[in-house]
């Protein structure tokens, strides 16, 4: 009796407590790397507590706790863009413009610019809030969902009151649908004032036509290059599109009382129905009677219902989590769940992440520049907080990933070709060396990455069975600490999810 | 050899910690082919001005560029009774045309039809055939500095476009923003020895190459700068420094400028666009005076995804269209003409009712350029575009 309990407590004592829940195998830290930003302690420890399917459940779990450690709940609670509503904002920056144009003219430049550093600031906000849920939400298949139909819908924050606009759309437009309906999203994202602007349908109005937003909600948004549509489609959309704008004021615009009762109003966004055309459309085969913004909900219903859309967004879903060639089976699979559950994003995922296809591709998709840079942060920085976020977004940029920061609509690349090239991997030898040695990140947590090895860390020992000879060989030259330590984050491996 | 199968020599040769430090160096009387790829869909209308056209002013309300006048200084500048150049390239382009450095191509493109911008411009980079299967893994400078065996290639962007992908070893590097040397010496070392051997070790050794050698020139630029010189900013400064480079160690560059996307108020002999094309004008302008002796050898054709609509919208912009101009620069070329095919500019000769038609389809232009410049076998030229007939324009 007593030496079976002696033995007991002495595997206890050389085995860590962790050790006794299930053991934790490659293959599921490989996992691990995939559905989340990156493995960490805290993810480890969960998956341990619940197992795989539960782990997974929870994940694609539309309610799911996006409970933050409180340091990092408090650094949100405390930004503006999370005190002033969309509407304050866009009532600020209206009387702001009215107040700059009856300035005398010398005084109208620094008036002009204090009002660019203010949606400067609330941009900055807007990156910061999302970096900080990104590293430290278990939600972290939501998190990444995030980043992924910010992308899918992009839009560039370099372009006029997008700077200002972004935390709202990523707030009300996007979060709330990420494991939704597709077509909440969809709806969401053509009445936000961000991507009205974006996309000029701000402007398009009948006998004003502006083909911009109509051509890309189907080529990018929808139904893909291939959908199945023509250049007559795109123009019987630009026109039912018509008269969807923004309005920033206060009041409803004035109508007579012939078209007042097709008026709408939602925040900014406002359905003018004087600037639409009211002609009766041919779209997709189908005949779209006159009817003002009934129109716009039954194009909404016929592009994410139509199967050229579920095809497309398994495709993109699949590109992102799977593979840069996923193949045809999987794509329809996931299509068919997308089209029986009327485009749920969530169900779809499912099928996704159980198809043997996801299991044989763990740890050879590349990390594009923001599953990089967040899942070295979230390695090297384990159990601690990182509080100070700016340079994040710095090495982001240096990468050629920078948040709301793509130009084009079309979103950034998930491919290899789109990452890996000499110029980016001397850039991401670059960014490692940064990681290791900025100051200003380093301020913000206990223990300095210039003196201490991570091979030190428990985290280390889940992923050295990952690494190659030929990186440890590599390792062992390295003089200091930090040297080491940018070199591990520059390892081939590294590179991989 | 190519530059991959030199390098995978050298460091088989020499597998411990060996890294070439030194680029190879091009000589002087080589030619040289800059590829200048506008991303967005340049409005070529507004740029080379079919002036003779009432129906451009007709349609061109408020963005049309007003017909040749020497004593407006928002006129076209008047290359024939027919075309004119916008007023913002006087300062640039406008001497180079006037040395018969310049040509213009109007009614240039592809016959790809989708008017996607991301559509097009992959189908034009990758230079296949528009509907068979596609190779994404075959962009057609790839294929020519494959086909050049011995000329070195380059892409002076962040990440390598799709026509620069493929077989050859081409090498891509920003020219945009300082460029300090961050990894030490014995850094690069391990790097260079972690990678050796597997999937990305050429890319790793070029890129770390690549960038000791960028360091080393901007420094400099740096002291010439502090020593009273402007420094050049924008395009202008990549354009400088791209010339550096392709100068001494390249035969055949990409770069691509963006922003060409104009639906939305694109001015006309002011605004936005005319600032755009100022400063691809004063960037190529530069370039060339920056290429030394080395310009006479050197081609430059500027290219966009498609043009626009003939047309102006209803918001002073314009939507995506179909035909667009290319234009040809070079110190050894026989420029100052409008070339290629083209047609009168009327309601009924629009393409689709709103477009440019393609009347000179770029895989023909660059077929038929290659040959000129390069002396490329008909087999050769049929590697980089298959089943395409070179189109002699007599510019080379």
């Amino acid at each position: 009796m007593n030496l079976i309990l002696s033995t007991t407590l002495l595997i206890f004592a050389i085995f860590p407590l962790e050790a006794l829940c299930a053991p934790i195998t490659n293959e599921d830290i490989k996992w691990l790397n995939r559905i989340t930003y990156g493995i960490d302690t805290q993810t480890i420890e969960n998956f341990q507590d619940l197992g795989r399917q539960a782990f997974l459940a929870q994940q694609l779990d539309r309610g799911m706790n996006e409970k933050l450690p409180p340091q990092v709940q408090k650094i949100i609670s405390d930004l503006q863009i999370e005190q002033v509503s969309p509407e304050m904002l866009s009532e600020h920056f209206q009387e702001q413009n009215q107040i700059i144009k009856k300035l005398p003219k010398n005084e109208r430049i620094s008036a002009h610019n204090e009002q660019k550093a203010y949606a400067k600031e609330i941009y900055e906000e807007a990156v910061q809030r999302h970096l900080l849920r990104a590293l430290y939400s278990q939600a972290q298949i939501k998190e990444q969902l995030t980043w992924f139909w910010l992308n899918h819908f992009n839009i560039f924050q370099g372009k006029g009151p997008i700077r200002w606009l972004i935390s709202d759309y990523e707030e009300s437009a996007i979060r709330p649908h990420v494991l939704g309906k597709f077509r909440d999203l969809l709806m969401a994202t053509l009445q936000h004032p961000a991507m009205l602007i974006y996309l000029d349908n701000s402007h398009n109005a009948a006998n004003k036509i502006n083909e911009n937003y109509a051509r890309e909600l189907m080529e990018l948004h929808t139904l893909g290059i291939e959908g199945g549509y023509s250049q007559l489609d795109i123009e019987a959309l630009t026109k039912v599109l018509t008269g969807a704008g923004v309005n920033f004021g206060n009041g409803q615009t004035k109508l007579g009382n012939k078209l007042m009762p097709y008026y709408r109003r939602n925040g900014s966004f406002e359905f003018n129905p004087k600037r639409h055309d009211f002609s009766q459309k041919q779209f997709l085969g189908e005949k779209i009677a006159g009817e003002g913004f009934v129109e716009i909900e039954k194009i909404v219903d016929i592009l994410a219902r139509h199967p050229s859309t579920a095809k497309f967004i398994s495709y993109k879903l699949a590109v992102y989590f799977v593979s840069d060639t996923p193949s045809s089976e999987l794509i329809e699979k996931m299509a068919k769940t997308f089209k029986t559950t009327d485009g749920d994003i969530s169900a779809t995922l499912m099928t996704l992440f159980e198809s043997k296809e996801f299991t044989a591709s763990l740890g050879s998709k590349i990390r594009d520049p923001i599953h990089y840079v967040l899942a070295s942060l979230r390695f090297a920085f384990d159990k601690q907080t990182i509080s100070y976020v700016d340079p994040i977004n710095k090495w982001l940029k240096d990468l050629g990933e920078p948040l709301y920061g793509h130009l084009t609509p079309d979103g950034y690349g998930m491919t290899e070709k789109d990452w890996i090239s000499p110029a980016q991997l001397t850039k991401h030898f670059e960014t490692a060396k940064q990681i290791v040695n900025n100051n200003d990140i380093s301020s913000s947590i206990s223990t300095s990455l210039k003196e201490t090895k991570l091979s030190s860390t428990p985290l280390f020992q889940k992923i050295e069975p990952i690494l190659s000879n030929q990186t440890k060989l590599a390792l062992r030259k390295a003089v200091t600490p930090s040297e080491w330590n940018t070199l591990l984050l520059s390892a081939p491996e590294f590179l991989y999810r | 050899m190519n530059r991959r199968s030199f390098l995978k020599l050298l460091t088989s040769s020499f597998p411990a910690a060996y890294f070439p430090s030194e680029l190879f160096a091009v000589p002087e009387n080589d030619t040289r082919f800059l590829l200048i790829f506008l991303r967005g869909g340049y409005d070529a209308a507004n740029i080379l001005i079919p002036h003779s056209s009432t129906y451009y002013y007709e349609t061109r309300p408020n963005i049309a560029i007003a017909k040749p006048d020497l004593n407006n200084p928002k006129a076209a500048l008047a290359i024939d009774s027919d075309w004119g150049l916008h007023p913002a390239l006087k300062q640039n382009i406008w001497p180079l045309f006037q040395q018969g450095e310049a040509a213009f191509i109007p009614f240039a493109g592809t016959n790809d039809l989708s008017r996607s911008h991301f559509e097009t411009q992959d189908s034009i980079e990758l230079g296949q055939s528009i509907t068979g299967h596609k190779n994404y893994n075959s962009g057609f400078i790839n294929r020519l500095v494959k086909e050049l065996s011995g000329k070195q290639g380059i892409s002076f962007t962040d990440s390598l476009p799709l026509s620069c992908k493929g077989d050859a070893n081409i090498a891509n590097i920003s020219l945009k923003g300082n460029k300090k040397q961050k990894l030490a010496k014995n850094q690069i070392d391990i790097l260079t020895e972690m990678y050796h051997g597997g999937s990305f070790d050429a890319y790793v050794e070029e890129g770390l190459n690549l960038s000791q050698k960028a360091a080393d020139d901007f420094a400099n630029e740096m002291i010439q700068a502090n020593r009273g010189a402007i420094m050049a900013k924008g395009f202008e400064i990549q354009a400088k420094r791209m010339a550096k480079m392709m100068k001494e160690h390249f035969n055949i560059g990409f770069i691509d400028v963006g922003g060409w996307d104009t639906h939305y108020n694109q001015g006309n002999a002011e605004g936005e666009l005319a600032n755009k094309i100022k400063g691809l004008g004063n960037g190529i302008a530069s370039f060339s005076k920056e290429m030394g002796p080395v310009w006479k050898k050197t081609v430059v054709l500027v290219i966009s995804e498609f043009g626009r609509t003939f047309r102006e919208n209803g918001n002073k912009g314009t939507d995506h269209g179909h035909g667009s101009t290319y234009w040809l620069l070079g110190g050894g070329i026989k420029g100052k003409q409008i070339v290629g095919e083209q047609i009168r500019l009327n309601e009924n000769n629009l393409f689709q009712n709103r477009d440019y038609p393609v009347l000179t389809e770029y895989r023909t232009l660059l077929s038929g350029l290659f040959r000129a410049q390069f002396g490329l076998s008909e087999k050769s030229l049929h590697t980089i575009f298959p089943d395409i007939k070179p189109l002699n324009l007599h510019l080379i």
